[in-house]
């Protein structure tokens, strides 16, 4: 068995995993990432995304975070999240709403706007808390 | 004398009085278990947050964001004043306003103009009355169940607020609880962001935090925490005065119940002497007309 690292995802709200597990992968804003037991030091900001691990019993697991930021060292991994949330939890229909809501805000504002990147940023958050709860078996 | 009949009807009342001032201490504790709870699983989000942010504006340029940056001249300052939406809390509420009112009168003597943000009835209650300008306020969050998106919400206005030259600096005004006896009003300065202490140099970690990977890079990094960490900060004072609100209700209403408890001491007292003062003016009328037909 592989050596096992400890994976924390904290929100402002509460800490919603604290566990052994054997490979953590996380979307990093310059690109997905994996993290095993032994890694290096290393510090950076999440996008929107899926966060995949797998427990000390060898079962897959997936977890939304909507950006934030994750720091590994060799023998842990910190995720700090605004939200992050277990694809049971995912609220689909609120999720939906949030992304017609995003696409709708996107076609009104001009491209260059603070409030299309925010539009933008919300979709992305949409898209993937759908995209999560549509997996099946997680 | 007050009446026989004056005297109790004081009684019900005051009795009445206390059985509301007990529930509310009631209602006061229960809230404030819940409020501490939240308050304890922020806890090690802000500790790790802090921790990185000092990490990485020790490796970051001063210049990184212009938030860090003060403005030469300082013309306009937004106060964030949080208060509680209800009274009857004791001097909770007056103590956070007048502590708001300090900052402005100070600001106001050096010629610089004040606006307000308030989360909370009372304080924008008092904001109005004063003809006080309001930028935007927040109600119904103090003292109830509140997510962090409130804080990012507001957070961003303030951000956007201090970028475009609304204002130039911003204050926010928050009880601090720190036990059941004493919430004192702190006054911190949001924006721009004050020198931002880095990672203590003795931790053991030390060795190799100072090894980082950081990406992208820590310019970047810190520009997208900063905003963060003002949120933080903002759901921090939050959850504080929240908090205190509810330690302080509870601190009044014990108060207040026990004062009920004395009023009625005191009142069945002068109830029981006034009941004996006519029981025996009685008396003394029925011995004396007993006297009177022997004749």
């Amino acid at each position: 068995m592989a050596e096992l690292l400890k994976l924390e995802v904290v929100t402002p709200e509460k800490y919603v995993i604290s566990e052994d597990v054997e490979i953590v992968m996380a979307p990093g804003t310059l690109g997905e990432f994996g993290v095993l037991s032994g890694h290096t030091p290393f510090l950076t900001s999440l996008k929107p995304g899926k966060i995949n691990y797998k427990d000390a019993s060898g079962k897959e697991k997936a977890l939304f975070v909507s950006g934030g930021f994750s720091e590994a060292l060799p023998d842990k991994v910190t995720i700090l999240a605004e939200s992050a949330e277990r694809r049971r939890d995912i609220d689909i229909d609120r999720a939906r709403a949030a992304l017609e809501r995003a696409q709708k805000r996107l076609a009104q504002e001009k491209a260059d706007n603070v409030n299309f990147e925010r539009a933008k940023i919300a979709m992305y958050r949409a898209i993937e808390r759908i995209k999560i709860a549509e997996t099946r078996g997680l | 004398m007050a009446t026989l009949k004056e005297v109790q009807t004081k009684i019900v009342s005051v009795k009445k009085t206390k059985q509301i001032t007990k529930a509310m201490n009631m209602v006061a504790t229960s809230r404030l278990r819940g409020a501490q709870t939240t308050m304890e699983a922020f806890r090690p989000y802000a500790e790790k947050f802090s921790e990185v942010l000092g990490n990485i504006a020790d490796k970051a340029g001063d210049d990184a964001s212009p938030l860090l940056t003060p403005r030469e001249e300082v013309n306009k300052i937004n106060i964030v004043l949080m208060t509680s939406d209800r009274g009857l809390c004791g001097g909770f509420n007056f103590n956070l306003i007048e502590a708001a009112e300090k900052l402005m009168n100070e600001k106001v003597s050096q010629g610089i103009d004040v606006s307000f943000t308030n989360f909370g009835k009372k304080g924008r209650d008092w904001c109005r009355n004063n003809k006080q300008q309001i930028n935007k306020e927040y109600l119904n969050v103090v003292g109830g169940k509140f997510g962090f998106n409130v804080a990012s919400t507001s957070g961003q206005e303030l951000i956007d607020g201090f970028l475009d030259g609304t204002y130039d600096e911003v204050y926010v005004v928050f009880a601090n609880f720190q036990g059941m006896a004493a919430q004192p009003p702190v006054v911190k300065q949001l924006l721009p962001i004050p020198v931002i202490e880095t990672a203590e140099a003795d931790t053991d970690d030390t060795s190799y935090i100072a090894e980082h990977i950081i990406e992208p890079s820590p310019d970047e990094l810190l520009n997208e925490m900063l905003p963060k960490n003002i949120f933080i900060q903002i759901y921090n004072g939050l959850l504080e005065t929240s908090t205190s609100e509810h330690a302080a209700r509870m601190k009044a209403m014990d108060n207040a119940t026990k004062a009920c408890n004395d009023m009625i001491d005191n009142l069945t007292l002068a109830y029981n002497k006034a009941r004996q003062a006519a029981i025996t003016m009685e008396l003394m009328d029925i011995v004396g007309g007993a006297e009177a037909l022997k004749g």
